[in-house]
């Protein structure tokens, strides 16, 4: 827990702000590759959360005060609305149903057998549904450290 | 025999946590053994898919004739859900602490008998 | 459309309130009345493909929807099959019990309309929450979906018992409740996965297809039937159902009584699916009726020294628990012998029991939360004379009290009677346990009245109202409910109780289903 009057010097809030940048974009980056490679929506999110622990720890209260937890329960609520409507979009078939992949339009590419390096706009709807997961894991955890940081009811 | 020991660890990591569980009071301590009794669980799960020298399952990797290969692949269900289970233990644990922490707050106390003890007597 | 839902009903079924349960919180930024609607809406929609999902069940047969593919398996170049997608299975026991979770749903919705004055956006998310991952339990058959949807169970009702987070005690419950149900189900867990590591399968079907009980099997037995066992409230593991029952807002309790259910549901499955064939089953059958019998005993005997009145109905809940136990127990163990006809009206009884239970409990606690609604007190020695008061909530405890104690216009009569008759045969000492708990439950309940309701009108108390209107009409329609079921129980058992049993003795329909 932060004491009030306790000021953090500016190299750490300076190196934290920075190191912002590269752990979102590589939480970004596995999220996106989710479909190809060992990873996806919750590791994804989960290594963007980092980013804003980061800053809580580093910043203390200026970075608790300028987030308002109402965002962060809408982003989060409309991300699993994101999910389950894509779920739902595959209703004409089954719940769930992949209805966007080999269908040549988005992220619609088949993929050959055989070991090849993976193409990035294949796999239908699971790179939409990594995307939504990986916002919501985000939203999520750092919901989680924002309310242990700031000690709400 | 020694390719087996994994199972060992997972008994020594559940035991760990139930001693935890059963013979400490502290808030804390019981989430961080319910952590590892979860734990031990996940590395049971990802044990059980585990072939020595396997790669990593990806679908772009795989060989056109998988009998001609000497490829091998550690199987990808477990791994599904040993991440399944651990978004789930990441939850609870969450839940846990932020129940400690309300009721830290409340109590001024993190020992859980010694909560017991004072909300009986009011 | 009739075809769409009746095809894709089970799904809807768990998607619907699940979606719900996020748009609700979006619903509330915009307005409270558009909220409410929206609440009110979606319940019915939820409870109306509930039953529409029953009814089609009762009417054509099992169900199975295979999620994102139109077939469960899939088939090798070698003719060899697998079942590597999830699949979700209802039969006729899922319908009986998806009928009563409905109802329950239903009615602790509208009572919470009363009963909750804030924090209603997040409380309805949990409850939707909980709604959906009851009716996963209920559907799936897939074991690890199964673990799933019990830990999203567990989590979200541990939300809902803490859900009057400025009193310590309720933070204490849900802090137990979320103890035991982690432990139970991280043992359910590793039985799934001891079981997955030998056959390679979670399909419960394929599973029970390709099962050989070996050793490794039968301590993942003992796993999965101990985790489910303690999530239900079974005696050993009891502690946690009073202070959670106790403690949680009384629409939440109702509900968590269908949702212990449900993981009495899951026992019965893996018990009945998965080692129906266990050459020691009636081993396992003669444990779960010993606890059915522990449970019955030690819950009536600690409830009668309780003085907190929603302690003292949880503590007559896992004595109920026990009367479900002993007949299906019984019934478990009657397979492949010559009790077989008696096995299953011992069945019956039990399976008829689950919703009599869930009706009457769930009234029960909602005229409890009633009582404390309106006078801020839950203990009996300070309640006295409210009965002039509170003419509705009176009578709705008259009725509800009637029938867990078994007296005759009621549903409890019904399914008691069931129990007693084919318990008798099987060993009729068990049948007399079981009449000398009735009896205890009436004396407990007898208590309570006459301490609480009748008796000389306290000075504190003369200022009470009869609660909103909301938690009347809900409490009214479990009792409707309880008296149309105890007037016609010859319909109900022949519509949904029998169909519901002979789906549980006969695995074969199910693995036909399935796989």
């Amino acid at each position: 827990m932060h004491a009030e009057n306790e000021k953090n010097s500016k190299i750490i809030e300076f190196a934290a702000l920075g190191l912002m940048v590269p752990i979102i974009t590589f939480g970004i980056y596995v999220i996106a590759h989710g479909h190809l490679t060992p990873g996806g929506g919750f590791q994804g999110g989960a290594i963007m959360a980092t980013a804003f622990a980061l800053l809580f720890v580093s910043l203390g209260k200026k970075a608790i005060e300028s987030i308002k937890g109402e965002v962060l329960v809408a982003l989060e609520c409309i991300a699993l609305i994101g999910f389950i409507g894509i779920a739902f979009l595959g209703m004409g078939n089954t719940f769930f149903f992949n209805f966007l992949a080999n269908s040549g339009v988005l992220f619609g590419e088949k993929v050959p057998f055989g070991p090849n390096s993976g193409i990035f706009s294949s796999a239908g709807v699971i790179p939409l549904m990594n995307f939504f997961v990986g916002l919501e894991v985000c939203c999520g955890l750092t919901l989680i450290f924002f309310l242990i940081f700031k000690g709400a009811d | 025999m020694i390719l087996n020991s994994y199972f060992l660890a997972v008994a020594l990591l559940s035991l760990v946590g139930f001693y935890a569980l059963v013979f400490r009071s502290n808030m804390i301590k019981i989430t961080m053994g319910l952590a590892i009794i979860a734990s031990a669980v996940n590395l049971f799960l990802i044990s059980l898919g585990y072939r020595y020298c396997g790669i990593a399952p990806i679908f772009t990797d795989a060989p056109i004739d998988p009998s001609q290969s000497q490829l091998k692949m550690v199987l990808p269900v477990p791994q599904a859900l040993t991440l399944t289970s651990i978004v789930i233990s990441l939850a609870v644990t969450a839940l846990m602490l932020s129940l400690s922490v309300l009721l830290y707050r409340k109590t001024k106390s993190l020992d859980i008998r010694d909560i017991k003890e004072a909300l009986s007597n009011d | 459309m009739i075809e769409f839902f009746s095809t894709n009903g089970i799904a809807l079924l768990i998607a619907v309130p699940l979606l719900s349960a996020f748009l609700t919180p979006l619903f509330e930024k915009i307005n409270r009345f558009l909220r409410n609607l929206y609440i009110i809406f979606s319940v019915i929609v939820t409870v109306t493909i509930g039953f529409f999902v029953s009814y089609t069940i009762f009417v054509s047969g099992t169900l199975v929807y295979t999620l994102g593919a139109t077939e469960p398996g899939l088939t090798m170049p070698s003719g060899l099959r697998v079942p590597v997608r999830i699949v979700l299975v209802a039969d006729a026991f899922s319908a009986f019990m998806i009928l009563s979770s409905s109802i329950i749903f239903f009615v602790s919705t509208i009572y919470s309309f009363g009963s909750i004055r804030k924090g209603f956006g997040k409380y309805f998310s949990l409850f939707f929450i909980m709604a959906a991952s009851v009716f996963g339990i209920l559907c799936t058959g897939d074991l690890f979906n199964l673990f799933v949807f019990i830990e999203i169970l567990s989590i979200s009702s541990t939300g809902l018992i803490a859900f009057r987070k400025e009193k310590p005690l309720s933070l204490i419950s849900a802090y137990n409740y979320l103890i035991v149900s982690a432990v139970a189900s991280l043992m359910i867990l590793f039985g799934i996965g001891i079981l997955y590591g030998q056959y390679g399968m979670l399909n419960i079907a394929a599973v029970s297809r390709a099962i050989k009980f070996s050793f490794v099997d039968v301590f993942a037995m003992v796993l999965l039937i101990a985790g489910l066992a303690m999530k239900c409230g079974s005696v050993p593991m009891h502690f946690w159902v009073p202070d959670a029952y106790g403690r949680a807002p009384s629409a939440v309790t109702a509900f968590l009584v269908v949702s212990s259910q449900a993981s009495l549901y899951a026992l019965f499955r893996v018990s009945f699916m998965l080692f129906a064939g266990f050459s020691l089953i009636q081993l396992v059958a003669l444990a779960i009726i010993t606890f059915g019998l522990l449970s019955m005993f030690i819950g009536v005997t600690m409830a009668l020294v309780q003085k907190d009145i929603k302690r003292l109905m949880a503590y007559h809940a896992v004595s109920q628990t026990g009367y479900m136990l002993l007949g299906v127990g019984v019934g478990l163990f009657s397979i492949n012998t010559t009790f077989y006809s008696h096995g299953l009206l011992a069945m019956e009884g039990g399976i008829f029991h689950i919703i009599n239970h869930a009706l009457y409990k769930g009234l029960l606690f909602l005229t409890a939360g009633a009582i404390i609604y309106a006078t801020k007190e839950r203990d009996l020695n300070k309640i006295g004379g409210i009965a002039r008061k509170m003419p509705f909530t009176t009578i709705f405890f008259i009725i509800g009290a009637a029938a867990i104690a078994g007296l005759p216009p009621t549903n409890g009569f019904a399914s008691k009677f069931l129990i007693y008759e084919s318990v008798f045969v099987f060993n009729p000492l068990l049948s007399i346990i079981a009449v000398i708990v009735s009896m205890l439950t009436l004396i407990s309940f007898v208590k309570i009245f006459c301490s609480a309701f009748l008796g000389p009108e306290r000075e504190e108390l003369k200022n009470i109202k009869e609660v909103p209107k909301p938690m009347l009409v809900a409490m009214s329609l479990l009792a409707l409910c309880i008296i149309s079921f105890g007037l016609f129980p010859d319909s109900v058992l022949k519509a949904i109780i029998e169909p519901a049993a002979k789906a549980l003795l006969s695995q074969g329909a199910y693995l036909e289903a399935v796989f």
